[in-house]
């Protein structure tokens, strides 16, 4: 299965993986309308010191913990990716808790988030690789 | 001196409409152009600093942002430009020799725009490179005079080594230390892909670059840093750096600050110590002196390798090539003044040497009338910009072009010229890690390799147009050239006619 | 109007040419009366003839035949040529009077030895001697021009359509072991006798349909070696790459048919180690005299033809045989004039050289 995979030798820490992701998933056409003035909901996270930087985002385990401690039945797995339910989330925030990654957050409204490989909009592939200057996120089969 | 009397070159445009503060570009600019106020939750910009690389305007997402020329002016005056002004404060202010990096910006002549190229109407078809084959293979390297045969009369076929160029195109000198590894990573991979070469200049080859040996052509300088026995078996052929198109006449300084680490080994000299190009070779004062390196060279890699010999163009060019190719070398690579640099006197850069397209003219026509032409290959750069760049210099003599710039372009520069501080956005010309790593080599080899195929296509297409299905066929082919607003003293030293003759 | 050398004339042709291998003679008529069917390929601007074994007599003799512009053109050519070499004939070419061809020239026929003391003296080969003259005097000598200087052999040529050519000279009187006729299409010129077909270096002559796009290439590159491209023509160029290779770099004619039509690299990659060895050596060594662009020329030599094509093919060109005779035309038309029942027809490969030579003895 083709996942999102980062290479942390070419991550620059610019964080444009997260405006492009929190704009991707603002369902609007234009970043500046969707992102400006408003606080930012990015699924991938750029992590790092003043050496290296990685983003991080949804591992889409094989097994994930994330989906097997979901007390409502918000999260599930569908054709290897992780999906999550955000009208069955509970917020009880267990997931968060449980992801050995950090790569569950709380999202706006303290709905939980996470990465769904940008299946759920209309970019198409993931936007953070799309939009990465430097090929540090890749999306492929490994 | 608390007057600052210039003012800032650009003006930082940032449309706060759509500016979503999201700090990229204070987060990318080496300069420290912008900043984040986080009272007021917008981004701040220092104009003087800004060198319009346009590392921000190109990762912008919302592209907020544009630099535009400062439009605060002095007084016109068509004698004393704005420039020459600037020139003048800054040097009042410093006592220094100006600095400039990449070639001369000047609006002089660009004699390739005044060239135009022939194709073929109903006297002989035009060939369609899609559907015919289309050859651009070259091969660069001494002939010989005549042929010998073996007792059973078979031809002798040995030839003294020649380098084998799928397009006449090489990437041209550029040190590790002027550019970054990665730059060079991607260059030196890009050259075995494309079946063409690329020049360590005068930095010496990296340990990790030895593997791509046979599309690298190992430079020896006048600094002669990190030349031995090893590297210069390493590459596919050995350049004399006798002078440089952007500088004639003058060596190198790499400032000690990017002497480290691997620069410091690779260069083979100690670490934060200045690596200082002498002007002429020290053991060279003469042409007969070049016979003396020449023939080193060839002794020391046991004349398996051709030796090509590269000089700025310059007023006498043609007899100093004449010279050069009675001297024992193979190629000569000449360099125009247009020629790009990480760092040069800007008097220098903006003042010595001549345009390439002249130079060219007068070197293939002199090694021509001296019957002396077969004996040597030529090799042009100093602003070889485009597909069509390359078809005129093969029509007006040239064997191969050097690119540097346009490589350098692809790779991601934007021309601001100032590498000599050290501070590439783009991770080219810098050797600090957190600006090297903005270059991936993955994309730079791929990005090089597509512009060169383009190039390759645009070649074929052009030949194609003149019924010439050949590269060989098209060079020093001057009767598919006609000049356009030239005078007859440049068509005579063009050796073309006038449009319409 | 610029004239022909002044400027550089683009011209579609038609071309013939006929061998005997046993070297049996055959009168000037035949190949004549073969470029009448192709008279749609020529414009009457120029039309010439060769022939190889026309001068049994002064066969050991290099035969120069001349324009000159008037007679004082010819007098002071005179002395000059009397410096270098002993006379032994010197005659006016007989010509027919015919209203086609019209505003000839005075046409000159010497057949003439070099001074051995100048040979001596200038340290050159005969051949070398002869050729060097030539330049000379077409290059220096205004209103004087060389168009045929080998031994036994000779060009005629005009103004005109080859067949009026043909009568003009009497080529009907002549007879040699083998001919070349060629048909001149020029786009653009005002017709000069010099500038007609064949082109002839000593005993090399070459005639020509086509129009190469590596001309200049190929010009600057064989100028290098003392040749000057006085008339800007494909065929001159031509006639002096195939006397650089042959006579100068002493190539077979195999080896530089393989100079001037190389195979493509994609074909020499495909070929045997040693071919490829040495195909890739003739293409290097000599990467200038490769030809692009349309030829089909049939270059005549003392005992034989050469036939060939460009790479591509771009001109017309067959190949006929009956008995011992070859022929060669840009149409078969020509052929079935020359032999209505020719035995064998084809049309050669682009680059394949076709090779004809007297039977051993015969020459």
């Amino acid at each position: 299965m083709k996942r999102v995979y980062v290479n942390e030798e070419w991550c620059l820490g610019c964080h444009l993986c997260e405006y492009n992701c929190a704009f991707a998933n603002s369902g609007e056409i234009d970043m500046s309308k969707a992102l400006k003035g408003k606080p930012v909901f990015p699924r991938v996270k750029i992590d790092g010191d003043e050496h290296i930087n990685f983003a991080v985002s949804c591992r889409h385990c094989d097994d994930p913990i994330c989906v097997k401690s979901c007390i409502s039945g918000a999260l599930s797995v569908n054709n290897g990716v992780i999906q999550i339910d955000h009208n069955k989330c509970v917020k009880c925030l267990t997931c968060i808790l449980v992801c050995p990654y950090g790569a569950v957050s709380e999202g706006e409204h303290g709905i939980v988030q996470k990465c769904e490989l940008c299946v759920e909009n209309s970019c198409g592939e993931p936007a953070c690789v799309k939009g990465c200057p430097n090929r540090a996120i890749v999306y492929e089969e490994r | 001196m608390s007057v600052e009397f210039v003012n800032p070159e650009f003006e930082v445009i940032r449309n706060d409409n759509r500016c979503i503060a999201c700090r990229v570009c204070e987060r990318q600019c080496a300069n420290e152009v912008h900043l984040f106020d986080p009272d007021r939750g917008i981004i701040l910009s220092d104009e003087s600093k800004c060198v319009n690389c346009q590392r921000c305007v190109s990762l912008c997402p919302t592209r907020a942002l544009k630099i535009v020329k400062n439009e605060c002016r002095l007084r016109e005056n068509a004698n004393w430009s704005d420039s020459t002004i600037k020139e003048i404060y800054k040097q009042a202010n410093s006592g220094g020799v100006l600095l400039s990096s990449m070639g001369n910006p000047n609006p002089l002549p660009v004699y390739w725009d005044k060239i135009l190229i022939n194709a073929s109407q109903v006297t002989n078809p035009s060939i369609d490179p899609l559907r015919e084959p289309m050859e651009t293979k070259v091969f660069l390297g001494k002939k010989p005079d005549k042929i010998t045969r073996n007792e059973d009369g078979s031809l002798n076929c040995e030839l003294l080594t020649q380098l084998e160029l799928s397009m006449p195109v090489m990437f041209s000198a550029m040190s590790y230390g002027s550019i970054s590894y990665n730059a060079h990573a991607s260059l030196a991979r890009a050259s075995k892909e494309l079946g063409i070469f690329y020049n360590t200049g005068e930095g010496g080859l990296h340990e990790d670059f030895y593997c791509y040996g046979e599309n690298t052509i190992v430079q020896v300088a006048s600094g002669r840093f990190g030349v031995y026995e090893d590297y210069l078996e390493a590459g596919a052929a050995v350049e004399i750096k006798m002078g440089q198109g952007a500088k004639p006449g003058i060596g190198g300084h790499l400032p000690g600050a990017k002497i480290v680490g691997d620069v410091s080994r690779t260069r083979m000299i100690p670490e934060g110590s200045d690596a200082i190009s002498p002007a002429p070779h020290h053991d060279i004062y003469s042409i007969e002196d070049l016979r003396q390196l020449v023939f080193s060279l060839k002794e020391a890699t046991e004349y398996k390798k051709p030796i090509i010999v590269k000089v700025a163009a310059v007023h006498n060019i043609a007899a100093i090539a004449s010279g050069i190719a009675r001297s024992g070398a193979d190629i000569i690579a000449i360099d125009g003044f247009r020629g790009g640099t990480g760092a040069a006197p800007t008097r220098i850069r903006d003042n010595v040497g001549i345009p390439i397209e002249l130079a060219l003219a007068s070197v293939d026509q002199r090694l021509r009338d001296e019957g002396i032409r077969n004996n040597v290959s030529l090799v042009v750069g100093g602003s070889i910009r485009s597909a069509s760049d390359v078809v005129k210099a093969i029509a007006l003599g040239a064997d191969a072009c050097y690119i540097a710039t346009a490589a350098v372009l692809a790779l991601g520069c934007h021309l601001c010229r100032t590498c000599q501080t050290g501070k590439c956005n783009w991770g080219i010309a810098t050797q600090r890690p957190e600006l090297v790593k903005r270059l991936n080599p993955d994309m730079g080899a791929e990005r090089l390799v597509n512009l060169m195929t383009a190039w390759q296509h645009e070649i074929k297409e052009l030949m194609g147009g003149m019924g010439i299905n050949s590269i060989e066929s098209l060079r020093g082919n001057r009767l598919m050239l006609r000049g356009i607003g030239l005078t007859e003293k440049e068509l005579e030293i063009l050796g073309i006619s006038h449009a319409g003759e | 109007m610029k004239l022909e050398g002044q400027v550089r004339i683009p011209s579609g042709c038609a071309i013939a040419a006929v061998i005997s291998k046993e070297g049996s003679r055959m009168s000037g008529e035949m190949i004549t009366n073969a470029m009448k069917p192709m008279h749609d390929r020529s414009n009457g601007l120029g039309g010439g003839f060769a022939g190889y074994g026309i001068y049994p007599e002064y066969k050991d003799f290099y035969a120069m035949h001349f324009f000159f512009n008037d007679r004082a053109a010819r007098k002071d050519c005179e002395v000059f040529l009397k410096e270098r070499f002993e006379i032994v004939q010197s005659e006016r070419i007989k010509t027919r009077k015919i209203p086609a061809i019209t505003d000839e020239p005075v046409i000159w026929r010497y057949f003439l030895s070099p001074l051995k003391s100048v040979l001596t003296s200038m340290q050159m080969d005969e051949k070398e001697f002869v050729a060097n003259t030539i330049v000379k005097i077409n290059t220096e000598f205004k209103g004087s021009y060389v168009f045929s200087s080998g031994k036994n052999m000779g060009a005629f040529k005009a103004v005109g359509f080859p067949e009026d050519v043909g009568e003009f000279y009497r080529l009907e009187e002549y007879e040699g072991y083998s001919w070349t006729a060629h048909g001149r299409y020029p786009t653009n010129t005002p017709g000069w006798w010099g500038g007609a077909h064949p082109f002839t270096i000593l005993d090399y002559s070459i005639v020509h349909n086509g129009e190469i796009s590596s001309y200049d290439a190929n010009r600057r590159f064989i100028e290098m070696f003392g040749y000057k491209c006085n008339l800007q023509t494909d065929t001159e160029v031509i006639a002096y790459i195939m006397d650089y290779l042959l006579r100068v770099q002493k190539l077979t004619l195999e080896e530089a048919a393989e100079v001037i039509a190389a195979p493509f690299w994609s074909t020499i990659a495909d070929k045997s180690e040693s071919e490829r060895k040495k195909l890739t050596y003739l293409r290097t060594v000599y990467s200038s005299l490769l030809i692009t662009g349309p030829f089909s020329i049939v270059f005549g030599f003392n005992g034989g033809l050469m036939a060939l094509n460009d790479r591509l093919k771009l001109r017309s060109m067959v190949v006929g045989e009956k008995n011992d005779k070859v022929f060669i035309a840009s149409e078969e038309a020509a052929i079935r004039v020359m032999e209505p029942d020719v035995s064998k027809i084809y049309a050669p490969a682009g680059g394949e050289p076709v090779i004809v030579r007297l039977k051993e003895g015969t020459f």
